[in-house]
């Protein structure tokens, strides 16, 4: 039998999550740590071990036995990440090695030990290789079989040919159960009770009693007791060194010859990358700077990297850090003595990604060189599209992205700054409306908004604004609720019931998915209130996770200047004295004369509002405000903000 | 064009008989005619042609019924301007053009894509510092429609407004410049601005007035300005006396629905 079976090393670093945790949070190693998952410690230091922490105590038990204990989360991720140049040390010595699980590794006895002569120097070398090059500390054990030699390596033994099944004879059955992916603690338990309390007992059992009394796992840890492992290691393959990087002696601080460095080290790249088939989509550009700073930044691309784009970024990118240190020092520590481009993300290079929004088509194809040559004159972050997002105010609502970058990355600022209003959003479309619905318009406008706390105010609202058009604007205020609910009357003549205006406005029109969500939402919402039976087809797919409805967000039209910082105003009135608010709905008095920015006074023709906007009243620094919309001599319109006690203008209807 | 001339001297010297002077002269024109091809590669790619499309009242206003590509026009930097501009993309930007907007940072997105202009096709470089005329220039490759505006803040002069100009032509693109544009094919330009909807204390904005001018070199003098709604309350631009938008509004949305 021991012909069959393959000697095996087993390099095994104890409480590897509890290390791997540890090194993340800067723990120091003589400190008493524990890994705990679900109230129960999962892994524990050995420090820790030693003051009486075991696996599988409550937190509070191994808190109250060691009160110093450090508590770490468990991060499987991370441990995976953290033992990654173990692995790599360990395959300096001894390529072809198994991950069994991070903190464990297992590898072919057989070359190592020949090469360096024995089985004891093979250890000691592996130790001394991965405690030297990570700081991390192993033991090795070798048996016949990856089972016998993980046990071995618990233990620091070697256990010589053909004795591993006494080896394993007198231990105790407990050992089965060591693995944390699989769960053997009932048959374990069984087997106790049964009296079987060593790996020898099960082993001498045959293996047709075993199989017809506790099953197929059984049979394999029968098996494992008899020193029969099913498999030898299964060697890894080591990633392919894709990356490419270049020492820059002397070290360079200008532009120009960093991008001819750059542009050779492209070209390697894009060799290497060619000759495995792939294009990269994400590429990451590395440079080290003669002060010892390490300076990363990851470039996503929707399409392919070509050389020249690649050149392109680097060369942006080099600009950015290179001008940036002389803008911070004076000095110039910032010059770049080595760069390094990290392919992060590859794909084949037959199947590229293309018509991303659709069919690139040609002119695409050429307005998007257009684009990526202004980005090479005045760099990556000066040109943009916008995608519409949530929000209230018309700057919000508009999220820019740079060039390159992928429109539907991230959900911007709607899923960010607004976890309330979302979970708010469910319940007004879920079972919780019909009663909302039926206090109809005027409930929901006096439930205003969103500051009044939780869900519930915000579900009337949400209702309201759904029944009338512009509910939403006007929420607050006594004349225009009245004007809203005329136009609505109006309104349901001609659109379909209860369609907020600007929804109505925006469809067909619009193509951004946040549009095209929220059109969804309207629908349902109505759809549920209203005609609560049948639903009607409407061919499109449905909408999973309908955005906010931003209840208080103005109809359009929208202004088409927006400032990208609000303007001052002063707003005066007949007598000359300031116009403020007495309250968020109420101003002090009419407004006679609007004052932009210390210009020259111009009489208002007409204004509407306030409209009180009270929102993320879970930040520190959210001031409640109030928009005023004024129009004043020569057509101009403006759209102003009353804030902390004064005027700003955030829209000019241009 | 040296080379050509000079092809023209010597060849001319032994034959001076007056057919094969004729063939020559051919042969030249067709050698340079299809330089000049190989220099300028084929501008107009799009199967609409050499006109881009506007909307309605407004193409009733210009006199190609939209915006010819290749020519330069000029809006003036008056209230309705922004407004303008938007309507005037819109159609365009829907029909799949693609809009470049240069040294604008204020530009109010969320008036755009209410108006209709396709925002993933639309391109923003909000400040180009001192290098307004190159990105410009580099959009104009690529675009169908480019905006310029703060042309006379970053110094362009009247040769650089000619060579944009130049540029536009021979790249089809339409060169739309905010602010005010010497030597522009067309201006337009709003006056007797007005909004509507507003009362005191109540009410809210809902469309605005506006007479559009169009004056230019192509264009008659003594055109009167057209009253428009801009923005109309159900799209970026309506006709004054058309002021029940809001069913074509709705009909759109239907016919959206029943299409699925």
């Amino acid at each position: 039998m021991s012909a069959s079976v393959v000697r095996v090393l087993a390099l095994w670093s104890p409480d590897w999550p509890v290390t791997a945790a540890a090194m993340a949070a800067h723990v120091p190693s003589h400190r008493p740590a524990a890994v705990i998952v679900a109230n129960r410690v999962l892994a524990c230091s050995a420090i820790a071990r030693a003051r009486g922490v075991r696996r599988g105590l409550r937190r509070r038990e191994a808190q109250a036995r060691c009160p110093e204990l450090v508590v770490l989360e468990r991060d499987p991720d991370r441990d995976a990440r953290a033992f990654e140049p173990v692995v790599a040390a360990a395959e300096e010595l001894a390529p072809g090695v198994e991950v069994v699980r991070p903190g464990l590794v297992a590898l072919a006895a057989q070359g190592p030990v020949g090469w360096f002569g024995g089985e004891q120097a093979a250890a000691e070398k592996l130790v001394d290789q991965v405690a030297a090059r990570t700081g991390v500390e192993c033991q090795v054990g070798v048996a016949d079989g990856l089972f016998a030699a993980v046990l071995a390596a618990r233990r620091g033994l070697a256990v010589a040919p053909g004795d591993t099944p006494a080896f394993l004879a007198p231990l105790g059955v407990e050992e089965l159960d060591r693995e944390p992916d699989v769960d053997r603690s009932e048959l374990v338990g069984l087997l106790r009770r049964l009296g079987l309390r060593s790996l020898g007992a099960l082993a001498e059992l045959d293996a047709e009693d075993v199989a017809s009394r506790f099953g197929a796992d059984a049979v394999l840890c029968h098996r494992l007791a008899r020193g029969l492992d099913p498999r030898p290691p299964v060697r890894r393959t080591p990633p392919e060194e894709l990356a490419v990087e270049v020492e820059l002696d002397p070290p360079v601080d200008r532009v120009d010859a960093a991008a001819f460095a750059a542009r050779g080290l492209a070209e390697r790249l894009h060799r290497a990358l060619a000759g495995h088939g792939l294009s990269c989509t994400r590429l990451g550009v590395a440079a080290r700077t003669v002060s010892g700073e390490e300076l990363h930044r990851i470039w996503r691309c929707a399409e392919p990297l070509t050389p020249s784009g690649t050149v392109d970024r680097v060369r942006w990118q080099l600009d950015a850090w290179l001008t940036r240190s002389r803008t911070t020092s004076a000095d110039g520590p910032g010059a770049v003595c080595r760069l390094r481009l990290v392919p992060e993300e590859t794909v084949t290079a037959g199947a590229l990604q293309l018509g991303l929004w659709g069919d690139v088509g040609e002119a695409d194809e050429r307005a998007g060189r257009a684009l990526v040559r202004v980005q090479a004159l005045l760099g990556p972050e000066s040109v943009f599209t916008a995608v519409l997002v949530g929000g209230r105010d018309p700057a919000e609502q508009v999220r820019l992205v740079p060039w390159g970058d992928d429109r539907k990355l991230d959900s911007g600022p709607m899923s960010m700054s607004s976890p309330p209003l979302s979970t708010g959003e469910v319940g007004g479309a879920g079972p919780a409306s019909p009663a909302a619905a039926a206090r109809g318009p005027q409930a929901g406008v006096r439930g205003t908004g969103p500051a009044r706390g939780g869900p519930a105010p915000r579900v009337d609202v949400g209702e309201a604004r759904g029944a009338t058009p512009a509910a939403g604007a006007d929420v607050g205020t006594a004349d225009p609720t009245q004007d809203v609910g005329a136009v609505s009357d109006s309104w349901r003549s001609a659109a379909p019931a209860g369609w907020p205006e600007d929804m109505v406005r925006l469809t067909g029109r619009v193509s951004a998915g946040d549009v095209a969500a929220e059109e969804g939402k309207g629908r349902t919402t109505n759809r549920r209130r209203r005609v609560p039976a049948p639903r009607r087809s409407t061919g499109r797919p449905a909408v999973p996770d309908p955005p906010p409805s931003w209840p208080g967000r103005l109809p359009a039209p929208s202004p088409a200047t927006v400032p990208p910082q609000p303007l001052p105003a002063a707003l005066v009135d007949a007598t000359g004295r300031p116009v403020r608010l007495t309250a968020p709905d109420l101003l002090s008095a009419p407004p006679h004369h609007l004052v932009v920015d210390d210009g020259t006074p111009q009489v208002v023709q007409g204004w509407a509002g306030p409209w009180p906007l009270r929102q993320r009243w879970w930040v520190a620094d959210a001031a409640a405000g109030s928009r005023v919309q004024i129009a004043v001599d020569g057509g101009v319109a403006l759209l102003l903000l009353a804030r902390e006690g004064g005027w700003w203008v955030t829209g000019i209807y241009d | 064009m040296p080379d050509a001339v000079a092809t023209v001297t010597t060849a001319r010297a032994p034959r001076p008989d007056h057919g094969s002077r004729l063939e020559l002269a051919r042969g030249l024109l067709r050698r340079l005619e299809g330089r000049s091809e190989s220099v300028r590669p084929a501008p107009v790619t799009e199967s609409d042609g050499a006109v881009l499309p506007v909307a309605e009242p407004l193409a009733r206003l210009l006199p190609a019924g939209g915006l010819r590509r290749g020519s330069t026009v000029a809006l003036p930097a008056v209230p309705g301007a922004t407004s303008l501009l938007f309507a005037l993309l819109a159609e365009a930007s829907a029909g799949g053009a693609w809009v470049g907007v240069v040294g604008r940072p204020g530009l109010g997105l969320l008036a755009a894509a209410e108006a209709g202009v396709q925002l993933e096709r639309l391109a923003l470089v909000p400040e180009p510092g001192a290098d307004l005329l190159a990105v410009t220039i580099a959009l104009l490759d690529g675009m169908d429609v480019v905006a310029v505006s703060g042309a006379a803040r970053a110094g362009v002069r009247a040769a650089d407004r000619q060579r944009l100009a130049a540029r536009a032509r021979q790249r089809g693109t339409v060169l739309l410049a905010l602010g005010s544009w010497p030597g522009a094919d067309m201006e337009l330009s709003c006056s007797d601005v007005q909004w509507r909807g507003l009362d005191a204390g109540a009410g809210r904005l809902r469309s605005r007035r506006v007479e559009v001018q169009l004056r230019g070199r192509t264009v008659a003098p003594g055109t009167r300005p057209a009253p428009l709604l801009l923005p109309a309350p159900g799209s970026a631009v309506a006709d004054v006396g058309q002021n029940v938008a809001r069913p074509a509004a709705v009909t759109t949305v239907e016919d959206e629905r029943a299409a699925g």
